[in-house]
């Protein structure tokens, strides 16, 4: 067995004969099959393979198509009545879909052209599809700003927070505890109400135009809704914290700022934009739910909420005004919480249950 | 324990002693004073107002005195009815309690039968079923429910009356389906997730090798110990119930405190605001702070921080 000439036995060096060259068949089974991919690249991998996930990006993209295609298509505003050769038509009052009214039949037999109305009409003789699409438009916006608000407050809040640590922590922590057992519909209505007549006094141009009710869903966003994310950011960075690169940095005497920005908020990015992503169907939520109590968008600018809540008083002889409305909401919540699941799976295995 | 038993209940204190400063400060910030849509008022007349509404005071003792007459549960007088806020508010409050009551019960019923069957038939049509139900409604904002409800089952089908004004049960109906589905759905999800969990875990295992039943395993076994975590959604579901009430109180036309609330935000009666305001906020507060406790008095492993 051992027919090496005797060495020490402490010694290291390697005898050579007792190896064997390998085949050429053992060589490639070294090579590297696929190639190297990025983290990006692996979770879009994963969610491109997640049928639901795919289906709710469909789902998005087909509702933002609408959104920019459908009012350069649509002769008609949302915001006033529809008219015919030029004159109001006074007599396309709740049409049902796809129905035109009496002047517009008869031009239509004079051998005039009426672009169809594809949900019918309100009963202020609006066309009622470019209504649902310009609401869609207005909840989307609502809805992604207001999570861009939640985004840069709460990640710059619990990046601080848990950055400092000790008693800078405890306190910032203790403060988003008490935001968080606050009730938000609660508190987002009263200082809604409050803020509307503390703004409808202001001549700011912004105000004016998005109407006070919509500064005042953001106010209130800013104020109330950070905190998850906050609390979020900051768990996932004292987790980083806790890394030996962030030592080794602290050691060659990086500033703060450039190690939060360098090493922690890139891995803590997928948790934030999940986070982001389940954030802008829950505003879409809080928004419609304030538009349906009536403190919504400013008239005549509809949301999916102010729609639906203005159909209720049809809904014996107009159901289907509701039940558009409704629907998009449905859809566009779904397709956000599904997409945010999708995102969950596939960028954050660790969230994964 | 006793540690974090005072931290949660300073903590709740904080909570509420917040919402009285919000409260308080937001109707300070509504502008024009309580007396100037009054006419007849002369300067005197406004000062003899003002002193006897302690609005006179600096803005400190006027916060003293706000949270002195709350603690008498002396809210006020309603601007638009006139009367004490405090008897429509327990009057309202028990139409809604009732309503709030069921649906909560409800939801916890349906939900762990629902969830458990979803984790027992794992990957299977029942699963799949229960999941896309679960999905569907907490995409459903309530009052889209709540219309489409009213929508469908009393005009169309005409199985309920719409506006009913005598006090039936077949009222109630509707109004708690339309407030229990969201809450289902979450405590559905809820008990799955925590029932997959506590049928994997080795007592589980072990209760099966010694012999025991499966009956016996799933319920005193797996399901006692994946209802824990519904103990901790008890809190936030009262408080959706509660906002939900909102909008559902409007739709099928009961008196409760939602509608009481709309109303009021739409007379700007801001008195009654403030009033509910704080009754259900601090309702919202105390539940959270019993669900909390509850939840560490129920299961001894969690740890104590």
């Amino acid at each position: 067995m051992d027919t090496a000439p005797n060495k020490n036995p402490l010694s290291l060096q390697i005898d050579v004969s007792r190896f064997e060259k390998a085949t050429d068949e053992e060589k490639r089974q070294q090579d590297v099959m696929s190639e190297s991919t990025t983290f990006f690249k692996d979770g879009m991998r994963k969610l491109m393979k997640n049928p639901l996930a795919v289906g709710s990006i469909v789902v998005l993209v087909l509702i933002i198509l609408t959104i920019i295609i459908a009012p350069l298509v649509v002769p008609y505003s949302y915001s006033d009545i529809i008219k015919v050769n030029g004159k109001r038509d006074k007599s396309a009052k709740n049409l049902a879909p796809f129905e035109y009214s009496k002047q517009e039949q008869k031009f239509i037999d004079e051998g005039g052209k009426v672009f169809p109305h594809i949900m019918g009409t309100d009963s202020m003789c609006r066309d009622y599809f470019i209504r649902v699409v310009e609401g869609t438009k207005i909840s989307l916006t609502v809805g992604l700003f207001a999570s861009i608000l939640v985004l840069i407050i709460g990640v710059l809040y619990g990046s601080i927070s848990g950055y400092m640590g000790g008693k800078v922590d405890l306190i910032m922590m203790r403060i988003v505890d008490i935001i968080y057992s606050l009730p938000d519909m609660l508190i987002i209505i009263l200082l809604s109400v409050v803020l509307n007549e503390t703004l409808a006094q202001s001549n700011s141009k912004i105000i004016q135009s998005l109407g006070t009710n919509m500064v005042s869903i953001f106010v209130v966003f800013g104020l109330l809704y950070w905190v998850g994310m906050a609390r979020l950011v900051r768990g996932e960075i004292l987790k980083i914290k806790s890394n030996e690169y962030i030592l080794a940095a602290q050691a060659v005497g990086a500033p703060s700022g450039r190690i939060i920005r360098t090493h922690i908020i890139p891995n803590c990015i997928s948790v934030i934009i999940i986070t982001t992503a389940l954030q802008i169907p829950s505003a879409i939520f809080t928004e419609s739910f304030l538009s349906f109590v009536g403190m919504g968008v400013k008239a005549p600018m509809p949301s999916l909420g102010s729609l639906a809540n203005a159909a209720r008083e049809g809904l014996q002889s107009y159901p289907m005004q509701l039940v558009f409305p409704a629907v998009t909401i449905v859809l566009i919540v779904l397709a956000f919480n599904l997409l945010g699941d999708g995102l969950r799976d596939a960028f954050d295995p660790k969230l994964r249950r | 324990m006793s540690k974090y038993l005072i931290k949660r209940i300073l903590l709740a204190i904080l909570s509420v002693f917040v919402i009285l400063l919000i409260t308080f400060f937001a109707m300070n910030a509504v502008p024009g004073g309580p007396f100037n849509s009054e006419k007849a008022t002369t300067p005197a007349v406004r000062a003899v107002l003002m002193e006897r509404f302690n609005l006179d005071k600096p803005v400190w003792q006027q916060f003293l005195i706000y949270i002195r007459n709350l603690t008498r549960f002396d809210f006020g007088v309603s601007l638009k009815t006139g009367r004490e806020i405090s008897g429509t508010l327990s009057t309202c409050f028990a139409v809604s309690a009732k309503i709030g009551g069921i649906a909560a019960f409800v939801a916890v019923i349906i939900g762990v039968i629902l969830g458990a069957i979803a984790a027992l038939f794992r990957n299977r049509w029942p699963d799949r079923l229960i999941i896309f139900f679960t999905t569907l409604f907490t995409a459903m904002p309530s009052f889209v429910f709540a219309t489409l409800l009213l929508m469908v089952f009393c005009i169309q089908l005409g199985l309920l009356p719409v506006f009913s004004t005598e006090a039936s049960a077949s009222k109630y109906v509707l109004p708690v389906i339309a407030l229990a589905a969201y809450p289902t759905a979450y405590i559905t999800r809820l008990t799955k997730t925590s029932m997959l969990d506590a049928l994997s875990q080795d007592y589980i295992r072990t209760a099966r090798a010694k012999g025991v039943t499966t009956r016996k395993v799933i319920f005193k076994h797996a399901l006692r110990n994946a209802l824990i975590p519904v103990i901790t959604y008890v809190g936030p579901m009262l408080a959706y119930i509660l906002t939900g009430s909102l909008v559902v109180e409007n739709i099928f036309n009961i008196g409760g405190l939602g509608k009481q609330f709309v109303q009021s935000i739409t007379n700007r009666d801001y008195p009654m605001i403030m009033a509910t305001t704080i009754f259900l906020a601090v309702i919202m507060v105390l539940m959270n702070l019993l669900s909390d406790i509850m939840y560490k008095v129920v299961d001894p492993r969690i740890k104590l921080d």
